[in-house]
């Protein structure tokens, strides 16, 4: 058996490009292997959402880190990625959610954030002229802003590609085991060795980590999205709602992408998900209340994308505390997008050096190990991201 | 670009951008528009190219035009009325 | 008109001779029936307006189309609830149907949903075919047929197929002009054909076939082995190109009618989920199905031409072979009240002879499926086929990639005009089948709906709470 990579990444959605790209750049050769193609799930068909808005506070920092790096996303990887940044606008839709939302930019400022702005009527009208004059005010963050998700996967896989990184798609893992200080893993497309495995297999991940003895409460999650046909250009920032699941913008060719967080039916071992019109009918009816000049248009197709979520929303970074040379990444649901360049730099710091400055407790997967007495119990299927064939290519 | 075999048809009146016409009841607005000469119904929102009816069952979208004030109508699947107001489409259409 | 007993026993969607022909048994035998089409009136697009078309001379349109009346009247006299202009625009695995008509959508639950939504003409990707003035044999007929409308100035057919000879005769019985009828059935399909003949000339097609060529050749110049064919002009179509043994040739035309053959039409039955497998002689999708006509969903069949192309008469017989399976499934009871199982399964023997001579003699030559450079492939969303050739080169392996790289296929018509042409060009450059290239990923809607319609199918709290007050 050769050593076929310095690391095998599990998963080539965004993340597993990502940490692959930065891999490279650190000098480490990764092996990409991913079951569908690059970006067939989440990565590829999300909203696009740039976002240091309204994150959970305590992936602030990653968020902000990662935004460096979409501000010179061309650099990297010689591709822009449709990114656009037009910023993000929180719409307040009474005047009590405006006053949770003063609360909450107070206390970024108190720890030292200043992307998140609070604005008036007045501001808000300026930003977002076709929103109902009920809305009071919200929250901008100006910096944000929107790129284009298949893209952007693919740029990330091309350049990894580029610096020296092997991607292999439509071929599942199938069973990890440690050998004398490797890891074997076995594939549909026969076994690979590598002293650090990568966990980024995001709605498959679970199998993975429970097959290392650390099994996680994941969700397997299918956020729907819709979108309408060309109109002409009307609204420039992305805007997201708090109260009602709404997240709206309008794409550069006039399309409008309505999304939010709304679930489907996701079937993970099929590979397929199917849409709920009775929630979608629900994220209709507010941008029928928000936006009344989107009456008319027409919604074209909708879709979801399986993906993980964890049961306190935010992710699982960093080493396995059961298996050595074990590093997961995974657990993004609805929130991965914009971390994913900061990530998969933060990612490949960790595996070169052991160590990252950026704050990644929080993200430990240790904080879901059953307590001292209990007893886990392995997931031992033999294929470990198994889907059953038959579902439409 | 097309005639009809037999006149007796019972007719509607409506406007086709404005301009005052006659269709038969029973007709479809793709068939009232290319039996009163019209040649095409929309501009593409892309490149602007021209474009007219194409498979007159509904599956094609070349047909789309603005009824009564409501665009990206399937022309081909809707019968004419008395009074009606069809506009062939230039590019985007608005939102209102 | 609302949906008067949801949920249903059965709903079937689209009421051409399949669609009536469930209809008829199901409703017949008791059950709760709806019936939705998207056109006006019942027929479907082989006896399109049959109860509508001002054509009431009667030897036009001929006496295969008029056999239609005596379905629809079978169907309208079951006690199935008929809907017109009603676009089903999702269905999913729980039997849910999503239907909008008169201007509101509305969620429609069915026991047993029969798809009986037909075949469309395949996608004829030529140079110029979005030219104003270049419409389907198919488009024309319909014009025909329900306007009695026949192309004014210099019409030129081409293509192949037992539809394009039958729309030329019904031209020509109706007192129209054609300049040149184009055939481009390519020499070797003969050949291909050949091992069929006997089966063939037993079947009704043989002799009404030829009967249709002698009559259209007597009348119209048919010029064979047509290859490059391709519609030229500026903003309209001016002139036809195409290349035959005796050389280049240019004909002016105004109007240019195209057809090479349908296909099933698998938008909806994809949408929900249904399993698909390609079908390599009639070179398209068609649904997976059991002996009984079901999909793989539960509940849900398909009949007729969306299965497979088999035309109208076969349709038919589908079409109460699912009747009758719904009747056994939700009612067995009542089977007494239906015709025998035997004699619906030897009528469609009978109406599916003769099929495969059709498939081989009429298979679609490659040029005219497989474009190349500048020629459109996606109509709505402008992509050539270079453009698509060059998005292989980048690692596009299948249409979805293909989809997010170019918008190719994500226009209104979600592909139904260009699917078949993007697996088979991708296939093609790749040097893999088809199935392994496989087809969009499609998505309910499968027709566009308003913001606004969709809005009011929103059963908010507040929605609620306004209808409780009351």
């Amino acid at each position: 058996m050769r050593s076929t990579a310095d690391v095998i990444v599990i998963g080539g959605g965004i993340h597993g490009c990502s940490t692959a790209l930065h891999l490279a750049l650190r000098g480490l050769r990764s092996l990409v292997v991913e079951k569908d193609y690059a970006g067939r799930h989440a990565s590829g068909v999300n909203a696009g959402g740039v976002r240091q808005l309204a994150r959970h506070l305590a992936e602030v920092p990653l968020s902000v880190a990662s935004m460096e790096l979409w501000e010179r996303i061309g650099d990297l990887l010689d591709d822009d990625c449709g990114f656009e940044s037009h910023g993000q606008v929180l719409v307040a839709e009474s005047e009590a959610e405006l006053d949770q939302f003063r609360a909450r930019v107070a206390q970024l400022r108190l720890q030292g954030y200043t992307h998140e702005e609070l604005i008036d009527r007045a501001e808000l009208k300026r930003l977002i002229p076709a929103v109902s004059d009920a809305c009071p005010g919200g929250v901008v963050s100006r910096r944000d802003g929107a790129a284009d998700p298949f893209r952007t996967t693919q740029a990330f896989r091309r350049k990894a590609i580029a610096l020296g990184a092997t991607v292999l798609e439509g071929v599942r893992v199938t069973g990890l085991e440690r050998r004398a200080g490797m890891w074997r893993v076995s594939s549909s497309a026969g076994a690979f060795e590598a002293p650090v495995i990568v966990n980024a297999a995001g709605a498959w991940a679970a199998r993975i980590a429970a097959s290392l003895g650390e099994p996680v409460p994941l969700e397997v999650m299918a956020l729907m999205l819709m979108i309408t046909d060309r109109v002409p250009r009307f609204i420039a920032p992305v805007v997201i709602l708090r109260g009602r699941k709404l997240s709206f913008k309008q794409l550069a060719n006039g399309t409008v992408l309505i999304g939010g967080g709304h679930q489907g039916r996701p079937d993970r071992d099929a590979n397929t998900t199917e849409i709920d019109w009775h929630k979608l009918a629900e994220s209709a009816r507010t941008v029928w209340e928000l936006f009344p000049a989107m009456r008319g248009a027409r919604i074209v197709r909708a879709w979801a994308g399986i993906e993980a979520r964890m049961p306190d929303d935010i992710p699982v970074i960093g080493p396995s505390a059961t298996a050595e040379g074990v590093y997961h990444q995974f657990g993004f649901c609805g929130h991965g997008f914009q971390l994913a360049p900061g990530l998969g730099a933060l990612m490949a710091e960790l595996i070169a050096t052991g160590r990252t400055n950026l704050p990644i407790a929080p993200f430990s997967i240790a904080r879901f190990a059953p307590a001292k007495g209990a007893n886990a119990t392995p997931d031992s299927t033999p294929d470990l991201m198994r889907t059953t064939p038959g579902g439409q290519a | 670009m097309l005639r009809r075999l037999l006149e007796e048809g019972q007719r509607v009146r409506l406007t086709i951008d404005g301009k005052p016409v006659t269709a038969c009841v029973g007709d479809s607005v793709a068939a009232a528009m290319l039996s009163c000469g019209l040649r095409y119904c929309r501009t593409t929102p892309i490149s602007g190219e021209k474009r007219a009816p194409y498979c007159m069952m509904g599956v094609c979208f070349e047909c789309l035009v603005t009824i009564d004030g409501i665009n990206n109508r399937q022309g081909c699947l809707i019968e004419v009325r008395e009074g009606m107001r069809i506009d062939t489409q230039l590019g985007r259409r608005t939102v209102e | 008109m609302s949906a008067g007993a949801n949920p249903y026993d059965v709903a079937i969607v689209g009421a051409g001779p399949a669609g009536l022909g469930a209809a008829a048994i199901t409703a017949g035998a008791g059950l709760t029936t709806l019936l939705l089409d998207e056109n006006p009136t019942p027929g479907g697009q082989i006896y399109r307006a049959v109860t509508t078309t001002p054509l009431k001379e009667r030897s036009i349109l001929g006496g295969d189309y008029w056999a239609g009346a005596a379905l629809v009247a079978e169907a309208q006299a079951s006690g199935a609830e008929i809907v017109g202009g009603a676009t089903v625009w999702s269905l999913d695995a729980s039997r849910e149907l999503a239907a909008s008509w008169a201007g509101t959508s509305r969620f429609i639950k069915a026991r047993r949903v029969i798809l009986a939504t037909g075949a469309l003409e395949r996608p004829f990707p030529i140079p110029g075919w979005t030219l104003p003035g270049v419409m389907t044999a198919g488009a024309l007929q319909t014009l025909l047929k329900s306007s009695g409308l026949v192309p004014d100035g210099r019409l030129v057919l081409a293509g192949t197929g037992p539809l394009l000879w039958l729309f030329a005769a019904q031209l020509l019985r109706a007192g129209a002009r054609i300049e040149a009828l184009l055939d481009t059935t390519p020499w070797a399909n003969y050949l291909r054909a050949l091992p069929h003949v006997p089966a063939f000339a037993i079947s009704r097609y043989a002799a009404q076939g030829l009967a249709l060529r002698r009559e259209v050749a007597r009348q119209v110049e048919v010029v064979s082995g047509v290859t490059r064919l391709r519609a030229e002009g500026q903003g309209g179509l001016a002139s036809v190109a195409f290349a035959a043994r005796s050389g280049e040739r240019r004909l002016m035309a105004d109007v240019l009618a195209l057809h090479q053959g349908v296909v099933p039409n698998v938008n909806l039955a994809m949408a929900a989920g249904i399993a698909h497998r390609w079908q390599p002689a009639q070179l398209c999708w068609v649904p997976v199905l059991d002996a009984a006509g079901n999909t793989s969903i539960d509940g849900i069949a398909i009949a007729g031409d969306g299965t497979g192309i088999g035309g109208a008469l076969a349709a038919e017989a589908q079409g109460r072979l699912a009747g009758l399976a719904a009747v056994a499934a939700v009612a067995p009871e009542r089977l007494a009240r239906v015709p025998d199982r035997q004699l619906l399964a030897q009528a469609l023997a009978r109406a599916e002879r003769g099929r495969a001579l059709l498939d081989q003699l009429f298979a679609p030559p490659r040029w005219s499926r497989l474009p190349e450079g500048d020629t459109i492939v996606c109509r709505c969303e402008e992509v050539t086929a270079g453009q698509l050739l060059e998005a292989v080169g980048i690692g596009a392996m299948g249409p979805n990639q293909a989809k997010a790289f170019l918008r190719c296929g994500m226009g209104p018509c979600q592909g139904r005009l260009c699917g078949l042409t993007v697996t088979e060009l991708i296939s093609k450059a790749r040097g893999v089948a088809p199935a392994e290239v496989g087809y969009f990923r499609l998505r309910p809607p499968v027709k566009p709906i308003t913001l606004a319609e969709l809005a009011a199918m929103a059963h908010t709290q507040r929605a609620v709470a306004a209808v409780v007050r009351e």
